[in-house]
């Protein structure tokens, strides 16, 4: 992809140091996605998971690990929108924590759900599409964590950095796909995910990537092209 | 599975509170046919569970946790929805092959007949379980009193229709009524039962509220919830589940831990207030009383 420089940005971006006045937008995030997991242990501690705290466990990382998948796609298409270019800032932190969910997730299925049965765990993931699905965007997510880290996009250059990132698409595709072939019969859930999905790649498609500003550091510009 | 269950260790998760052990005393030594099982020991080897291992499943458990989607499609809707469940006036109507077809107020419908205690596992297809001490009628005996005529070769069940008071009738997740059916011989099995208690207290809206059909052997979806109708057919009648996905629900649903569900296996469930999951057993343990009516079936295609 290449990037015209069209116009000077209005503002150049300031350097870092000057932006501690602002708001630490990655930290507020860091805090609100791990409100859930403190509601989770807020449970766990008090036995109010309810009846089955097997499934409730694994129900309720599978929806915030889903649910968060699906905010940080949500990033670039309200960055565009607002053109609020500092949200930018919040996708990393969101993007970690939705894998720590999917982890979590994975973990409660073979530890307390299945008990390490491997031969119940391979005949899961190999003969129940729903179990397939999610097992393979879990496999999906996890080089995006490993590289997540900024020096990872310096080390690996950032075209061939954003063609693994791209990895999210599929990944939150099949998690919906997960959590729609796991209901009986209310599909309004997965289908609201899938239609909220749906709407933000659109969103990718219809509206114009922001344009490259000189001042733009490299890491910055490396975000413009992946949004 | 990694731990063999030893009959000597029970972990602290299936220690009954006192009150509910002193009942599970009265209920046992009540107990005809369930207790048989309960009681291990079987010919066949096949009733691995001791009665010790089989603890009743306290009753907060039992009206917290429910796949009732006439009150909602999470398991914890129904307790919520269900709350303000009005169950008087009640009506059963029932018709088909039947020498007088009725419609019966609830109280006369019961009147003849004196309640029993059954404590039965109850195994749902999801592959987890509970064991619930109902209070009921057995169905066999209802069926002798009405009188269906030789046509007469299945029973069909219908649950209450009205969305004023099953708030999750309102959407179209299932195609309401729900609808279930037996065989008469499964009608007629001795197991079978119509319930109107739990724990010696009426049945709340969340659990099928005022009468249910209780069928052990089967996956919990067969034991349909608040019947307002029962129907005498000469054909196989519909059930919902069996409608809504037939490479999925099969209209016998037996409890076979070797036919597994196209999104779960069936080899194993947890056991409501365990951790670990235990093997599911054949016919959910009542193999000795059940086995024969299925005797020649293929159980893989009549699943």
């Amino acid at each position: 992809m290449t990037e015209k420089v069209l116009a000077p940005a209005p503002e150049p971006s300031p350097p870092a140091k000057r932006t501690r006045d602002r708001l630490p937008l990655a930290r507020i995030a860091l805090v609100l996605t791990l409100i859930p997991l403190g509601l989770i242990l807020y449970d766990i501690a008090n036995g109010t998971l309810g009846a089955d705290p097997v499934e409730a466990l694994r129900r309720r990382t599978g929806w915030w690990s889903l649910t968060l998948l699906i905010a940080t796609l949500a990033v670039t298409p309200l960055r565009r929108l607002t053109g609020w270019s500092r949200i930018i800032q919040v996708r990393k932190t969101v993007g970690l924590m939705s894998f720590v969910y999917a982890l979590l997730h994975f973990v409660v299925y073979i530890s307390i759900d299945q008990w390490f049965a491997l031969e119940y765990i391979i005949e899961d993931i190999v003969e129940r599409p729903f179990i397939t699905a999610g097992f393979i965007s879990f496999l999906m997510l996890i080089p995006l964590a490993i590289t997540s880290r900024r020096d990872s996009i310096r080390r690996m250059g950032g075209k061939r950095w954003q063609r693994l990132h791209r990895l999210i698409y599929p990944a939150a595709a099949l998690g919906v796909l997960h959590y729609f072939w796991l209901v009986k019969a209310d599909t309004t859930k997965p289908v609201i995910f899938g239609v909220v999905l749906a709407v933000l790649l659109l969103l990718r498609v219809v509206l114009p990537a922001p344009k490259a500003s000189k001042g733009a550091t490299r890491q910055q510009s490396t975000s413009d092209a992946l949004v | 599975m990694l731990i063999k269950r030893g009959s000597d260790i029970i972990p602290s998760s299936e220690i009954t509170p006192e009150s509910e052990y002193m009942n599970r005393r009265k209920f046992i030594g009540r107990l005809s046919a369930g207790a048989a099982i309960a009681a291990g020991g079987t010919l066949l080897g096949e009733t691995r569970l001791s009665a010790q291992q089989d603890e009743l499943t306290p009753l907060s458990a039992i009206t917290t946790h429910n796949n009732f989607y006439e009150f909602g499609v999470e398991k914890t809707d129904p307790a919520r929805n269900a709350r303000n469940f009005r169950v008087r006036p009640w009506t059963v109507r029932v018709d088909g092959h039947v020498a007088k077809p009725t419609t019966y107020a609830l109280e006369d419908f019961l009147k003849p007949h004196s309640p029993q205690e059954r404590v039965y596992r109850l195994r749902c297809v999801e592959a987890w379980s509970m064991v619930i001490p109902w209070q009921g009628i057995p169905l066999r005996d209802v069926i002798t009193r009405l009188q269906p005529t030789s046509q007469a070769r299945y029973v069909a069940f219908e649950t209450l229709e009205d969305p004023t008071r099953m708030p999750g009738q309102r959407s179209k997740v299932l195609d309401w009524p729900y609808r279930e059916g037996l065989r008469m011989d499964e009608a007629m099995h001795p197991l079978t039962l119509l319930a109107v208690g739990i724990y010696n207290q009426a049945l709340l809206g969340q659990n099928g509220a005022p009468i249910r059909l209780v069928v052990p052997w089967k996956y919990g979806f067969k034991s349909i919830k608040s019947i307002v109708r029962i129907s005498f057919t000469d054909r196989e009648p519909a059930s919902t589940w069996k409608m809504m996905a037939p490479s999925e629900y099969g209209f016998y649903a037996n409890v076979n831990p070797e036919v597994d569900h196209p999104r779960w296996s069936q080899a194993r469930e947890r056991r409501i207030g365990e951790l670990r999951r235990r093997p599911t057993l054949m016919f959910n343990g009542y193999a000795d009383q059940v086995a024969s009516l299925y005797r020649g079936m293929d159980l893989r295609r009549n699943y």
